[in-house]
């Protein structure tokens, strides 16, 4: 099985749009958004539910006023900040409090309760594409890797039960928690950026941290003709440091009606642009390995 | 004044904005780049860095020699960060949250306090005032505390009477969002009109929501995609503070690493003029002075 997560360092570069176009051109594939705080694939792919779970991790502490002796031994211990004094009372801040226990197993009244807390949803769909995992973290909530460890692990199963060769998966932005957790035993990561100081900036550290967990990665320089110098500098940059340059799209406006259309943007378009997400769909199949194991199913 | 610039969905020009409002603000200001594990304000206002710290998080140290085998510890850990194999305590540094409950909770002193890097503050001066940034060391996977050791050493640069903050906030709606913005005494939402960007805002919205603060919206390549946006706005009551064009002269020069606001006089009035809203919003909001949190 082949595992293709999307990344980019920087936000707004085109992942989801391209990930749609890929979702669209391959097949006998199994979709996810692993994008858990701020999914937007499913705008495109038009998800239809067929199974919603709660995603249960971590606890809360709270404050129990009647047994509450106010000795202050919460807040002393506390290192996040969370606990502070209302009208003479402790208080747990929820958005500051870590689940740590910490102030509940040094409480000397037992005052302070601490039960599991739902941290969002995760789904299985169909789609015209194919079928789809996906997630909703819960507004300012936490615990955004593990609901990643958790969507990577059912598209697992569900290709498995279905006999599916490729997990397609839209990655966050940034280089953090769920970033790691998407990336981690992944067969190849696609790098998508853009020629600016920023997309250049964050793709040399997302870069850094595929070569730290030892997963070949590809770049695609997306709005490639906003700044030519920068997008050769990329270009060189991949050649140093061992990245396949996939591609370059110009910046083209084409993606953004595709969006505002819900289509994939090779669904929508058959032009230039859409040709060129096409051939590096091809060399992203190649990087990955899934063109011997089509090829293989082939001749079968 | 802390003005938090935030968005929900990457790439809708947050940095852009940040920089902008930074060139025009008219007393003294802070740049703050909260977005830790993606810093890009200082590629756009070049600051001169007079100094760096290390950011360490304490992790337990074992000395097998104390142990007694009791397992308080490895049943404390919320976070699967220290077990008993045998007489053997095995700690996985990386999963540490640094609560430091199991060096608390040890009664034979067995574990003490050892450190793991989480990244590095740095600090200094631009043409437009002073500096700072958090850059998370890649492969760690916490940004939250390092994001708190930033704000603590805020503190520290300056008396905050008087001078105000303006902070770079990182994308997306959960943790490392959220602590971003939570000491901010407004939170500015940058977006763009398109359907991922008015999800994505929506979202945004909701979470900071229950952080009681002012919030107002910019439109980023207003013009670009559909006209929802500002129905939404108008519906939840968020104000739309400035519109920027769709124009691909803007794009052009951010990917040359130019200052929005530096282009011509139009935009800079563009700016001047959301710096003045956003200074009038506290106070007609009668919010200062409210606790954080």
């Amino acid at each position: 099985m082949v595992e293709i997560v999307v990344l980019s360092g920087k936000g707004g570069t085109g992942k989801t749009s391209l990930t749609a176009a890929f979702a669209h051109l391959s097949y006998n594939h199994i979709i996810c958004d692993l994008d858990v705080d701020a999914p937007d694939l499913h705008l495109i792919l038009k998800p239809e539910n067929i199974r919603t779970e709660a995603f249960f991790a971590g606890h809360k502490a709270m404050i129990i006023r009647e047994k509450c002796e106010n000795c202050g031994i919460c807040q002393e211990m506390c290192r996040y900040g969370a606990v502070s004094e209302i009208s003479g009372y402790p208080f747990i801040d929820q958005i500051k409090c870590e689940g740590c226990k910490v102030c509940v197993s040094f409480c000397p009244s037992n005052a302070i309760d601490f039960c599991e807390k739902q941290c969002g949803n995760w789904f299985q769909s169909d789609t015209r594409f194919g079928p789809m995992i996906h997630a909703q973290l819960f507004a300012a909530e936490e615990n955004s890797g593990r609901l990643v460890a958790l969507l990577r692990e059912k598209a697992k199963e569900t290709a498995r039960q279905k006999k599916l060769d490729l997990i397609l998966s839209d990655g966050p932005p940034g280089i953090g928690c769920p970033v790691i957790s998407s990336l981690s035993g992944a067969s190849v990561a696609v790098l998508v950026t853009e020629p600016t100081p920023s997309g250049r900036h964050d793709l040399e550290r997302v870069a850094d941290l595929c070569a730290h967990f030892r997963i070949p990665a590809g770049v695609i320089i997306n709005k490639s003709d906003l700044n030519m110098a920068q997008a050769d500098s990329i270009g060189k940059f991949c050649a140093q440091q061992g990245l396949t340059l996939l591609g370059r799209l110009p910046h083209d406006p084409v993606i953004t009606h595709a969006m505002i259309n819900a289509k994939a943007v090779t669904e929508y378009d058959q032009g230039e642009f859409s040709g060129r997400v096409a051939e590096i769909w091809n060399e992203i199949e190649a990087l990955s390995g899934y063109k011997s194991i089509k090829l293989m199913n082939d001749n079968k | 004044m802390k003005v938090a610039v935030a968005s929900g969905k990457g790439g809708t020009g947050k940095t852009m904005v940040s920089a902008s409002l930074v060139s025009v603000w008219r007393s003294p200001v802070i740049a703050m780049d909260l977005d830790v594990e993606e810093p890009n304000l200082h590629l756009f206002l070049h600051p001169e860095i007079k100094g760096k710290r290390t950011a360490n998080m304490e992790i337990p140290v074992a000395d097998e020699s104390r142990c007694s085998q009791c397992g308080k510890c490895a049943e404390l850990c919320q976070f699967k960060a220290i077990s008993l194999m045998g007489k053997i305590i095995l700690t996985y540094q990386e999963m540490c949250h640094g609560c430091g409950g199991c060096i608390a909770v040890c009664p034979e002193g067995a574990l003490s306090p050892g450190y793991r890097e989480l990244g590095e503050i740095l600090w200094g001066r631009t043409n437009y005032g002073k500096f700072l940034m958090g850059r998370l060391r890649v492969g760690e996977a916490m940004s939250p505390p390092l994001m708190r050791q930033t704000k603590i050493r805020l503190t520290e640069m300056t008396d905050l009477n008087g001078t105000d903050v303006i902070i770079d906030a990182p994308p997306g709606v959960s943790c490392p969002a959220v602590n971003a913005v939570m000491d901010s005494d407004v939170i500015l939402l940058v977006s763009e009109p398109t359907p991922f960007g008015l999800y994505d805002m929506k979202l945004a919205h909701q979470a900071f929501s229950q952080l009681n603060k002012p919030m107002a919206a910019i439109i980023n390549r207003a013009g670009l995609g559909t006209s929802e946006m500002a129905g939404y706005c108008k519906s939840s009551g968020l104000e739309i503070l400035a519109e920027i064009p769709y124009d691909r002269g803007i794009a052009e020069a951010y990917a040359g690493g130019r200052i929005i606001a530096d282009i011509d006089g139009e935009f800079r009035k563009l700016f001047t003029g959301l710096a003045d809203k956003i200074k009038s919003i506290p106070e007609a909001s009668g919010r200062r002075g409210v606790p954080n949190g």
